[in-house]
């Protein structure tokens, strides 16, 4: 070692002093001239008059820009709207904004015809649409409305295709030249050039299509929808395939394409050239000529061996092993390969130029695939080399979130489209593109509570910002005595001296009327006294006196220390978007009843927290300032829920089910659990408890308790399985944990604790 | 293929026969330098000389008036007028940009002519000082290259900023003999003014067939979606008055209108918000009699009342930018300087800068036809969104409006991101202001995921020679029944690991890194052995923990995937008489650390460790020999926003803080240094990211008056 690195050594200084020598003279002009040519790099002149010239526009040009000649602004609208028409139609042009201002964004399906062909995916979709907290079987109170003729499959040689539907939809009265209309459509056009025909005058109906060409898109108007087959569940939806975030991405393959080559035809130059980035290492491309009956007529010399490699690999193992998925054009834009390596974790590599992105209005594809360019295929497998780990692990997560959110269910497919026209008629109560492409997505976020991220319980850290340092106690009382109890009384007291406490709100729910002021505690937070209905939900009721993000939900026969609500609140702090709270109940698989089954016995685990002493964030509970237009509400919202969690009640639970939650006293505490275990996918959170909590018996039913108890219990039971078979899974997620203060039962002295009430047997 | 930056290096901390390996190809690499050197020099003495005799560009002292003379016959060429369906994947070449590693397009700027028709009339002004300061931005900026030849984009010098003074057919006849001109392939037109008498059109009338247009007041049927730019009509008055940012909050007026000659008819619709509403609302118009020398530009007035402007413009919450003949307003420029919220009624206008900034969190959009429900629709928007809305215009026009500069590089990088998409910037960067960015975080690992339990830890041991007890704990641990595998980390170079035959037989598999040197970070590398999610550090001589509690921790870990989950915690404190951080490890109600000497966490954080460390903490931590741990919990609580997980009830650790060095006691000197790394670390963090809770995790039924065997975890907290 120490030998050759001497005559390296040697040989380094050789070479300089050579170097010195004869080229001494020429570096020294090498020098000069380099410096020369950093001068000479021919930049933009500064000029030596610069300073005089003139301004682009005379400033008093530039600040009152009029001109008197012009027509009235009115009268230029009413221009706009006869020339802005069909294929250049917009929002402001084509969509009559006043059929929605009475009635609100309410959406109208045509009846269905008997002897009318309905394909199973547009009757999901019709479905979907029907049972969405927009439907209105009322044309007149209609602001969207959707045929029931099926023109999801517009391909004439396909045995789906609707004849005639030109004729059909002019005999409409509601037509209107397809005015305020929203018509589906996943495949339009047919071979050999698959154009976007859809073989009938859509006129100035919305259009939400598959495979969308940038061309033929009218922006802000028409939506691009992903391509979803007859499959696609209708609700719920099976989760992504991501189980684990690994760095780097461990995965067998880097990038992988397997599908059919097309030799002729529309699509085929990029089809036809994937497979020069085959490696058989880390990137596995493979076509098969086998399609149509005829293949065999324009077979060239590659064919025999790709099929034959073809078969040689499992496409769903692929998907399974492989960072990144090519997603090329096939005769048409899209393709189900978006929707299956979206679903995967599969990183997609789009190769469909001029393919106007699904749901791009709202989605930032940027995020979560790589949108490559057809012309620079060769390019691909070094770019997709070149991400960071880093940003492939977010590129992988945020495919996860998508899928999840817009497009697991025909449902979120649907609700997506709609909400994305609902954004658009009232553009100052709409969702930020940071709503739509953030956790948990544009669906749950709802703009109708409001606009402002701080108002949600998910974006403090994205933020920057922090939940309040206060809290709501809302007490419900609604004991048939009514008068003021001790454990009422003794609840109010030991809240309100919690230092978080900010005001305590006491629903009374009784025949008779609150006992005067005078008989109520005297305490160091305003008290407030509401009278209510005799309604359970009345709990969620949207009380606008509710100021702060945290509520404390209590019941009156709840006990619970001041210390208890301090450390609690002080928890809830960490985790505001969870529910956090004292007793807790679980759920387990039924294996033998092959149901859900609900346990309020002591276990090892939790998934519920019961809302007789929780903590919670205000969203799910709150109401937002007015929502769209002055909706009228025909009669007041049946259930009193508040305004978020009554559209995301009436959005995901069908009405014969909400029915029964609502008749249902004892279904409060699993709804609210399950929905915002819906939304965050994490379970609640318990903290310690001094006392075991005394489960609420309402007391008319005190004297058969054990009876009433077993009903009770049995609808609780059906409730949790009919909520999950409503959302097609299980929300609920269980947790082995309970959080203690940090010396809690520790032998240390309790001078030194800060909860030691907490200890107390 | 190299690429510019992913560089993740999968082997171990430099290894012994890599050393030589990275040696010889220094040495390599060197001399060939030194021969490459010998070659050129050689070359040189033969190379023409030619370039040194250089062009006329290097002159500096030149006035635009002496650019050379162009003449333009009446017959020469007229581009086509602009082709309404081009896209990037049609109209423009993307082979001239090619691959690179820096994801860089190229930009040419031609050089200044002055273009004359065959009667020596010019065709416009050869350039205004905007236009002039935008091509100092662009030839100042990394986008550009003298090199026509590499160029991707190309930049005429010819100023179409105001349509209203060029001459159209002979610009674009100047247009069209530019010599890469190419049907206006790749071209970018910059167009403030578009349209004129009596259509007033949204778009620049100079045919231009497919050069891209970055244009200010496209309306959505002009504006080719991923293809044109909209721009900001640049505001001159931005350079002459220095409007200091204003905290947000109330102000003055609810609703100002500042814009001059509007319609009669918004005027009267407006006047008539003013009269239902009184006050808040102001209605300015032009003042008519000011005394000579007073530019009109800067005064507004109401009545008799005489406002300077754009002063004024801070007075207010919301400032309504209307359509005037053209869609797009330089008033909106001053509002957004005043940091008062635009309100902008101009139906299908097309937004600046829309395909990247989300002008929801900046602006109102009100449809003309509601214009008369104004008050009422922006009265519904919460006061704290006002505030952020109005702090977003400011950040808006600092980061994109200011000078021409700003929109000049604004606009080259969302070209620029249409042809790399896979290194654009974040909808973060475009759109969070500075102070957003500084204090909010994005969490790496944001999707709420349950890691399956079947997947199992990693259990990492760093060891330097306590044998004994590192048997101890390898048998300890194997009895978690989460483990999947072992890794012992042998910190030791002078000594071998045991051999094979006398390490404890367990029943998963255990793996021996020896290391090149005896580092702490050693023990956080994100070794390839590593194939779980979880990872459990713990040091040679952690023999106290139960397999319950292992096991719980595990638990907890895979419910807070993107925490520290572990055993002992400790605190920071502020100290106040000594003005700075200060350690704590005596039995207190908070923590905001745990120590790694045994502690769950995601293989993720070893990655950030190791190559995201901030500033030299790395190398601090391997020269003291200590706070590895802390430094841990900072790069964790940074990146993630999150408190760590305290597991299980305090314990009897023999000595926590000496695990990991040999002879260290938990003495004065070693508290003080601990507290010094605190400060160290917050000093290079910027910020003290460690968050206090006062909680601890637990197994639900802890402590209950429940038999101990129904418990999932009976055996935790025994001493």
């Amino acid at each position: 070692m120490q030998t050759r690195k001497k005559y390296i050594f040697l040989t380094f200084l050789a070479s300089w002093l050579l170097l010195f020598f004869f080229g001494g003279d020429q570096l020294r002009r090498f020098g000069f001239f380099s410096k020369r040519k950093a001068e000479a790099r021919r930049n933009w002149p500064r000029w030596t008059d610069r300073s005089l010239l003139k301004s682009f526009a005379d400033p008093e040009e530039l600040q009152s820009d009029g001109d008197p000649s012009l027509p009235s602004p009115q009268a230029q609208r009413a221009a706009r709207l006869s020339v802005y028409k069909n294929s250049r139609c917009r929002m402001e042009t084509c969509f009559d904004f006043s059929r929605c201002e009475k009635h609100g964004f309410k959406v109208f399906t045509y009846p269905r015809e008997r002897d009318q062909p309905l394909s199973e995916s547009y009757g999901k979709i019709l479905t979907s649409i029907e049972r969405s907290r927009y439907y209105t079987p009322n044309p007149e109170e209609a602001c969207l409305f959707i045929l029931s003729i099926d023109t999801l499959d517009r391909d004439h040689l396909s045995g789906q295709y609707v004849r005639n539907v030109d004729e059909k939809i002019r005999s409409f009265p509601l037509w209107n030249g397809g005015r305020n209309h929203l018509i589906f459509n996943l495949y339009s056009g047919t071979w050999p050039n698959y154009t976007e025909d859809l073989g009938f005058d859509i006129g100035q109906a919305i259009l939400a299509k598959a495979s969308f060409y940038t061309k033929s898109f009218r922006p802000g108007f028409d939506i691009s929808i992903p391509l979803f087959s007859k499959d696609h569940p209708q609700r719920g939806g099976e989760r992504g395939w991501l189980y684990q975030d690994s760095i780097p991405p461990k995965k067998k393959y880097l990038l992988v394409f397997k599908g059919k080559r097309y030799l002729t035809g529309i699509g085929s130059g990029t089809r036809n050239a994937l497979h020069h980035i085959h490696n058989g290492k880390d990137i596995v491309s493979l076509t098969t000529c086998k399609h149509g009956k005829d293949w065999e007529k324009h077979k060239d010399v590659r064919c025999d061996k790709d099929n034959v490699d073809y078969e040689k690999f499992d496409y769903q193992e692929l998907l399974h092993n492989s960072t990144f998925c090519i997603v090329p054009r096939g005769r048409r834009l899209g393709s189900f390969r978006f929707l299956e390596a979206l679903q995967a974790a599969c990183i997609p590599v789009l190769l469909s130029d001029g393919w106007e992105l699904p749901f791009a209005e709202a989605i930032d594809w940027g995020k979560a695939a790589v949108v490559g360019n057809e012309r620079l295929l060769l390019q691909i497998p070094s770019t997709v080399r070149c991400i960071h780990p880093e940003r492939v692990l977010a590129f992988q997560q945020q495919t996860q979130f998508l899928w999840d959110a817009y497009f697991s269910s025909v449902d979120k497919i649907v609700h997506t489209t709609l909400e994305i026209i609902k954004d658009r008629l009232l553009p100052h109560r709409s969702r930020s593109r940071f709503l739509w492409n953030t956790l948990p997505g544009g669906l749950l976020a709802l703009p109708d509570f409001s606009t402002h991220l701080g108002d949600f319980p998910f974006y403090y850290l994205q933020h920057g910002s922090s939940p309040s340092e206060k809290f709501t106690a809302f007490i419900r009382a609604v004991s048939l005595a009514c008068s003021l109890s001790q454990p009422i009384l003794r609840l109010i007291q030991a809240v309100s001296e919690s230092q978080y406490c900010a005001q305590i709100l006491v629903l009374w729910s009784c025949e008779k009327p609150p006992p005067p002021s005078r008989k109520w505690p005297q305490t160091a937070v305003p008290l407030t006294i509401i009278q209510g209905r005799r309604k359970l939900s009345d709990r969620f009721f949207p009380y606008t006196a509710i100021q702060t993000d945290a509520v404390l939900s209590l019941d009156e026969h709840t006990s619970l220390s001041t210390s208890e609500v301090d450390f609690a609140f002080v928890v809830w702090r960490s985790f505001p978007e969870r529910i956090v709270g004292f007793p807790t109940r679980s759920h387990f698989w039924d294996a033998e009843q092959r149901r859900w089954g609900y346990t309020s016995k002591w276990t090892n685990e939790l998934s519920i927290v019961l809302t007789a002493a929780a903590f919670y964030h205000r969203y799910p509970a709150g109401e937002g300032p007015a929502g769209w237009g002055a909706r009228p509400h025909p009669a007041p919202p049946p259930r009193s829920l508040p305004r978020y969690y009554h559209s995301l009640f009436t959005e995901y639970l069908p009405a014969g089910l909400r029915e029964l939650v609502d008749g249902l006293a004892a279904c409060e505490d699993i709804l609210m659990n399950v929905l915002v275990a819906a939304v965050t996918k994490l379970p609640p959170i318990k903290v310690t408890q001094q006392k075991q909590h005394k489960e609420t018996v309402p007391q008319q039913v005190k004297g058969t308790a054990g009876a009433a108890g077993s009903r009770r219990f049995t609808q609780r039971q059906d409730c949790l399985n009919q909520l999950a078979d409503w959302f097609g899974y299980m929300p609920l997620v269980s947790s082995q944990l309970r959080l203690d203060p940090v010396l809690f039962k520790d032998q240390v002295s309790v001078l030194r604790k800060k909860y030691p009430r907490l200890e107390k047997p | 293929i190299m690429c510019a930056s992913a560089k993740y290096n999968t082997r171990g901390p430099a290894l012994i026969p890599r050393m030589k390996t990275k040696h010889r190809i220094y040495y390599i690499t060197l001399f060939s330098i030194v021969l490459l050197g010998l070659i050129a020099t050689g070359m040189f003495q033969f190379w023409p000389h030619s370039i040194e005799s250089s062009s006329d560009w290097t002159v500096e002292k030149r006035s635009v008036h002496d650019v050379p003379v162009v003449k333009l016959p009446t017959d020469s060429p007229i581009p086509e007028r602009g082709d309404l369906s081009c896209r990037m994947h049609t109209c423009f070449d993307v082979y001239r940009c090619g691959f690179n590693p820096k994801n860089k397009i190229k930009v040419y700027i031609y050089s200044l002519k002055k273009y004359v028709d065959e009667y020596g009339t010019s065709v416009s002004n050869t350039i205004s000082r905007e236009y002039n300061e935008l091509l100092t931005a662009i030839s100042d900026s990394e986008f550009y290259t003298d090199d026509v030849n590499r160029a991707c984009l190309f930049v005429p010098s010819i100023d179409v900023l105001n349509q209203n003074v060029l001459r159209i057919k002979e610009t674009a006849q100047a247009l069209a003999q530019l010599s890469r001109w190419d049907r206006g392939t790749n071209h970018l037109l910059f167009n403030m003014l578009p349209g004129g008498p009596p259509d007033y059109n949204t778009a620049l009338d100079v045919p231009r067939d497919r050069a891209l247009l970055a244009g200010g007041g496209f309306s959505t049927w002009t504006y080719r979606q991923g293809y044109d730019v909209s721009i900001p009509v640049y505001s001159p008055l931005s350079g002459e008055v220095d409007l200091p940012e204003r905290g947000p909050g109330p102000r003055r007026y609810f609703i100002l209108s500042s814009q001059m000659a509007l319609h009669p008819e918004y005027r009267s619709e407006l006047e008539a918000l003013q009269v239902e509403n009184g006050e808040s609302v102001l209605i300015l118009d032009k003042c008519t009699n000011l005394s000579d020398g007073i530019p009109a530009v800067r005064k507004r007035c109401h009545k008799n009342q005489v406002f300077d402007y754009p002063q004024v413009l801070q007075e207010s919450t919301f400032c309504v930018v209307l359509r005037g003949a053209r869609l797009g307003q330089a008033v909106l420029s001053d509002v957004l300087q005043a940091g008062c919220v635009p309100v902008i009624i101009a139906d299908s206008y097309i937004l600046p800068f829309s395909e990247v900034l989300d002008w929801k969190r900046a602006s109102v959009v009100i449809p003309e036809e509601k214009m008369p429900e104004m008050y009422s629709i922006l009265q519904s928007v919460p006061q704290r969104q006002i505030e952020e809305m109005q702090r977003q215009a400011r950040w808006f026009w600092e980061a994109y409006f200011r000078s021409m500069k700003a929109i000049a590089l604004a606009t080259l990088q969302i070209i620029n991101d249409r042809i790399y998409p896979y290194a654009a910037i974040s909808y973060e960067e475009w759109n969070d202001p500075p102070a957003v960015k500084w204090s909010s975080v994005s969490n790496p690992l944001f999707l709420p995921l349950i890691p399956p339990q079947s997947q199992g830890f990693t259990a990492i041991v760093l060891t330097y020679d306590r044998v004994e007890s590192l048997f101890r704990v390898i048998t300890e641990v194997s009895k978690v029944p989460s483990l999947s595998k072992l890794l012992v980390v042998w910190n030791n170079q002078n000594k071998n690991p045991p051999e094979d035959s006398l390490w404890p037989k367990i029943r998963v598999p255990l793996k021996v890194v020896r290391t090149a040197e005896n580092k702490l970070s050693n023990r956080f590398f994100p070794y390839d052995e590593i194939e779980t999610e979880a990872v459990l550090a713990i040091d040679d001589d952690i023999i106290m923990l139960t397999s319950d509690e292992l096991q719980f921790g595990y638990e907890v870990w895979r419910e807070f995937p993107d925490r520290l989950v572990g055993y002992p915690g400790r605190l920071h404190l502020w100290d106040h008489e000594m003005n700075k951080w200060k350690y704590e490890s005596e039995w207190t109600n908070e923590v905001s650390m745990v120590l790694t000497g045994a502690a769950f966490y995601h293989k993720y954080f070893n990655y950030l460790y190791t190559y995201k460390m901030p500033g030299d903490i790395k190398n601090w931590v391997d020269a003291h020999m200590n706070c590895e741990d802390i430094a841990m919990n900072f790069l964790v609580a940074n990146v993630t926003g999150k408190s760590v997980i305290k597991v299980t009830p305090r314990k009897k650790f023999k000595c926590p803080e000496c695990t990991a060095i040999d002879g260290l006691s938990l003495d004065q000197t070693h508290m003080v240094e601990r507290s010094e790394c605190i400060n160290k670390f917050a000093s290079v963090f910027g910020t003290m990211p460690l968050k206090v809770v006062e909680h601890r995790a637990d197994p639900v039924l802890y402590k209950d008056d429940f038999p101990e065997k129904l418990k999932s975890f009976p055996n935790i907290g025994s001493l």
